[in-house]
């Protein structure tokens, strides 16, 4: 819970808090950062948005087309989606440490943490493309039941969302390496940090979804 | 890149940056009115095609045999190719048309400026959501080009048809792949554009520039971006399972035993064909609201402004507004009533579809109340604004049948259908658009649209459409199905000919008059008339800045806000007009009257 209360104050407050001098109710100007940051968080929110409908719309496919017809079978998943799963969860933790040490200031921790998180999350990757490699050895098709029809389905939209979250996050640590934080790049920061969350809970949902009904 | 940085620096210099790969919302604007414009002339040139094969099936055209030498042998066209005829007019006018000119186009364009913003919140997701929207149409139109050509199965793709592959017609192949290729990139982009709008409109909104100050476009268009947001993100998840269906040999759509041209399908089984169809109008009933929503500020906004009075309850506009969004996403069913549904289900979409009529009832009443007594100038732009209001008036009340699951029993895929929906999505938002077109003109150009040209384009083209789809109505009365190429073998359909021959002139006739506007256009942008920054005398900001506006739009001015959009004929002040930037005092001479 420390977490996410920690999540919730860097979106409301923002690390350190820059400037926001008008809103909702028109009350300021039209001048700079503060506006640029507000308007990247309502962008990000609205991708999320448009990404849970993504989801929300297989979801509904999924139920469907299990409910009516009976030539769905159970397939078999490979034990490494469970240790995927640890990594993914794994990344989002380390990266949240990660913005608790920049917001301490102490940025070789910093980035530390950050390239450590961008690595987990590209070995998650790695370790999709080789659950879906020990699948099709075991003859599990995308076409052989509808059951393995969506599995493929469901990770590859993951995989596609988390293959923009990695460039995201490859950006801020390449420009974390190179010194180039400054302080207009903490909305990058928080805006992958907090797009990288999302997805890390889309998946801790997709496997309720696959152990429960799949 | 966001507003302040892209706009910081002075406007791009050389052709590319300026007119081709332009970061300024003004210029993307006017690309996604372009992109509109080629759009429509070639959907509009498809149905003409479409109506000329109606009523002279068997007549050999030439160059018919030369366009589609395998499709069109001997000048005749097959009913697969006007099948195909009939999907590209639908899938262009409802896409390329219907939702990128009144949104991605006039939004574009006057969203920033109407509330104040030097730029949209992403000026560089924007550019990159007009490019995709551009690879999008050249998808589309490829699939002309393809072996089997264009793809048969209709804007809704309803699977089998759509799904089952190249047995099923000639444009099943790679036309409707190409056709599933095509709305995916568009989703994209229409994601894109959305982030855009709400990021916008939520957060860069100038100093005083409450939401309740809003110009009532400024509303449409953030509602219609919401509804855009999420229903292209589900439009997109179903066009991937269906492209599976089709290329990967997966069964979410396409059930066991099919019998396609005496071949019976063993390679898919279990497939839901109604499971497309609910994904497909989760999507689709929300789209009709994205085509006519922007329509309806724009009418709302010349209304209040020609009439020389505030809209008539600016708060009752708002709510409708918001309540037709949020209902419309709980209508779907009202398109599957004929799908074999639970009867009760159909009730209660039935019951919610009527529900919509309620806010539909109060926009109409409250545009009425803002002409009553009003001194109504009939500009052209007006003339089309009137002209939207009888066009969803008469397309909104053929509706009401069609929301009837016991009506709808009779009505289904008649012409009925055809003649409500072109009515209440196709021409209103057209003449929403048009508009649009001449109220903005001005402001784009700096040049007065041609006001007898338009008022004769505006005439001529109010009559055609009614000489066209009216009737449909009763052509659907009469039980004449829709999407049927040819009538003539069809003994009680035969004795309808001499309608159809009315519409297919009726079309031509319209179509026709079309060629005034383009003369209009043309010639205005060379020799109109001068039109100075606000030629209407109207409120908001886009008014307060010349025309055309320079690159920062209020070159560098923070604008402050300090009245509502509506304020006309205020008693005691001198002009009939309040601007949105008039200062306070304006109001306070009012009080001490």
């Amino acid at each position: 819970m420390g977490m996410a209360g920690s999540l919730t104050h860097d979106v409301i407050k923002g690390p350190p808090p820059p400037p926001i001098d008008r809103g909702w109710g028109g009350g300021g100007g039209n001048d700079g950062r503060g506006a640029d940051r507000r308007a990247s968080f309502t962008g990000l929110f609205v991708l999320l948005a448009a990404s849970t409908m993504v989801f929300a719309a297989l979801t509904s496919a999924f139920v469907v087309r299990r409910g009516l017809s009976d030539d769905w079978a159970s397939m078999h998943k490979p034990v490494l989606l469970w240790v995927n799963t640890g990594v993914l969860l794994a990344s989002s933790l380390v990266l949240d440490l990660s913005r608790r040490a920049l917001k301490a200031g102490d940025r070789s921790k910093f980035n530390l943490w950050w390239s450590a998180g961008t690595a987990l999350g590209i070995l998650f990757l790695i370790g999709q493309a080789i659950v879906w490699r020990q699948l099709k050895d075991a003859g599990v098709f995308i076409s052989s039941n509808p059951s393995s029809s969506f599995f493929y389905v469901l990770t590859a939209s993951h995989a596609f969302h988390l293959l923009g979250g990695v460039t995201a996050l490859v950006y801020v640590d390449v420009q974390a390496l190179r010194l180039r934080l400054g302080p207009a790049k903490r909305t990058a920061i928080d805006v992958t940090a907090i797009f990288w969350h999302f997805l890390d809970g889309i998946w801790v949902y997709l496997m309720v979804l696959f152990y429960v009904w799949g | 890149m966001s507003a302040p940085v892209a706009h910081a620096h002075h406007a791009p210099q050389g052709f590319i940056r300026r007119y081709v790969f332009s970061l300024d919302h003004k210029v993307i604007g006017i690309q996604y009115w372009c992109l509109g414009l080629f759009s429509v002339f070639l959907g509009m040139s498809l149905s003409l095609l479409m109506r000329f094969h109606m009523v002279n099936p068997s007549v050999p055209v030439k160059w018919f045999a030369t366009l589609w030498p395998q499709a069109a042998a001997g000048g005749v066209m097959t009913p697969e190719l006007y099948l195909s005829l009939m999907t590209m007019h639908g899938t262009i006018m409802v896409f390329f048309v219907l939702t990128t000119v009144p949104q991605s186009g006039f939004g574009n364009y006057f969203l920033p400026i109407q509330i104040g913003a030097e730029d949209m919140a992403f000026p560089f997701l924007n550019m990159a959501s007009f490019w995709t929207t551009f690879i999008a149409l050249v998808v589309m139109v490829a699939a002309f080009f393809v072996q089997g050509g264009a793809p048969l199965s209709g804007w809704t793709a309803y699977p089998p048809l759509s799904g089952a592959g190249r047995i099923t017609g000639p444009g099943e192949g790679m036309g409707q792949n190409l056709w599933i290729c095509s709305i995916a990139i568009f989703c994209f982009a229409s994601l894109m554009g959305a982030i855009n709008f709400i990021a916008t409109t939520v957060d860069l909104r100038c100093k005083g520039m409450t939401l309740m100050r809003m110009p009532l476009t400024c509303w449409t268009w953030l509602v219609t971006a919401i509804l855009g947001l999420l229903g292209f993100a589900v439009l997109l998840a179903a066009g991937v399972l269906l492209l599976l269906d089709r290329t990967a040999g997966t069964s979410f759509f396409i059930p066991s035993g099919l019998l396609i041209s005496d071949q019976i399908i063993t390679s898919h089984k279990g497939g839901s064909p109604l499971l497309w169809q609910h994904l497909f109008w989760f999507f689709g009933h929300p789209e009709v609201y994205i085509a006519i929503l922007p329509g309806m500020g724009v009418t709302s906004h010349l209304l209040s402004t020609f009439s020389r009075k505030p809209i008539f309850g600016y708060k009752a506009m708002v709510y409708a507004i918001l309540s037709i969004g949020f209902l419309g996403f709980l209508v779907w069913g009202h398109h599957m009533f004929m799908s074999g549904m639970n009867p009760y289900s159909a009730m209660a979409f039935s019951l919610l579809t009527m529900c919509i009529g309620v806010p539909s009832a109060i926009k109409t009443f409250n545009w009425i109340g803002t002409l009553w007594g009003g001194k109504i100038q009939f500009t052209t732009a007006m003339l089309f604004a009137l002209g939207f209001v009888s066009l969803f008036v008469t397309g909104g009340v053929s509706g009401i049948f069609l929301g009837q699951p016991a009506l709808d029993l009779y009505f289904h895929d008649t012409y009925f259908v055809v003649g409500h929906f072109h009515m209440i999505m196709g021409v209103a938002a057209i003449f929403g658009m048009f508009a649009g077109t001449f109220y903005w003109f001005p402001k784009a150009t700096g040049k007065l649209l041609n006001e007898f040209l338009g008022k004769l384009h505006f005439y001529l083209t109010f009559i055609g459409v009614y000489a066209i789809f009216t009737p449909m109505h009763f052509l659907g009365l009469v039980g004449n199905p829709r999407r049927y190429a040819d009538f003539t073998n069809v003994e009680f359909l035969g004795k309808l000919i001499p309608v159809h021959q009315f519409m297919s002139y009726a079309a031509y006739f319209t179509a026709g008059v079309q060629v005034i506007f383009l003369i209009n256009l043309f010639w205005s942008i060379k020799k109109g008339k001068p039109s100075g920054a606000n030629p209407w005398n109207s409120t908001s900001l886009e008014w307060s800045i010349p025309s055309p506006p320079p690159f920062d739009n209020f070159a560098g001015v923070h604008p402050v806000v300090n009245h509502g959009p509506y304020e006309f004929s205020v008693p005691g002040v001198a002009r009939d007009f309040i601007m949105q930037t008039d200062p306070p005092s304006v109001a306070s001479d009012r009080s001490s009257h």
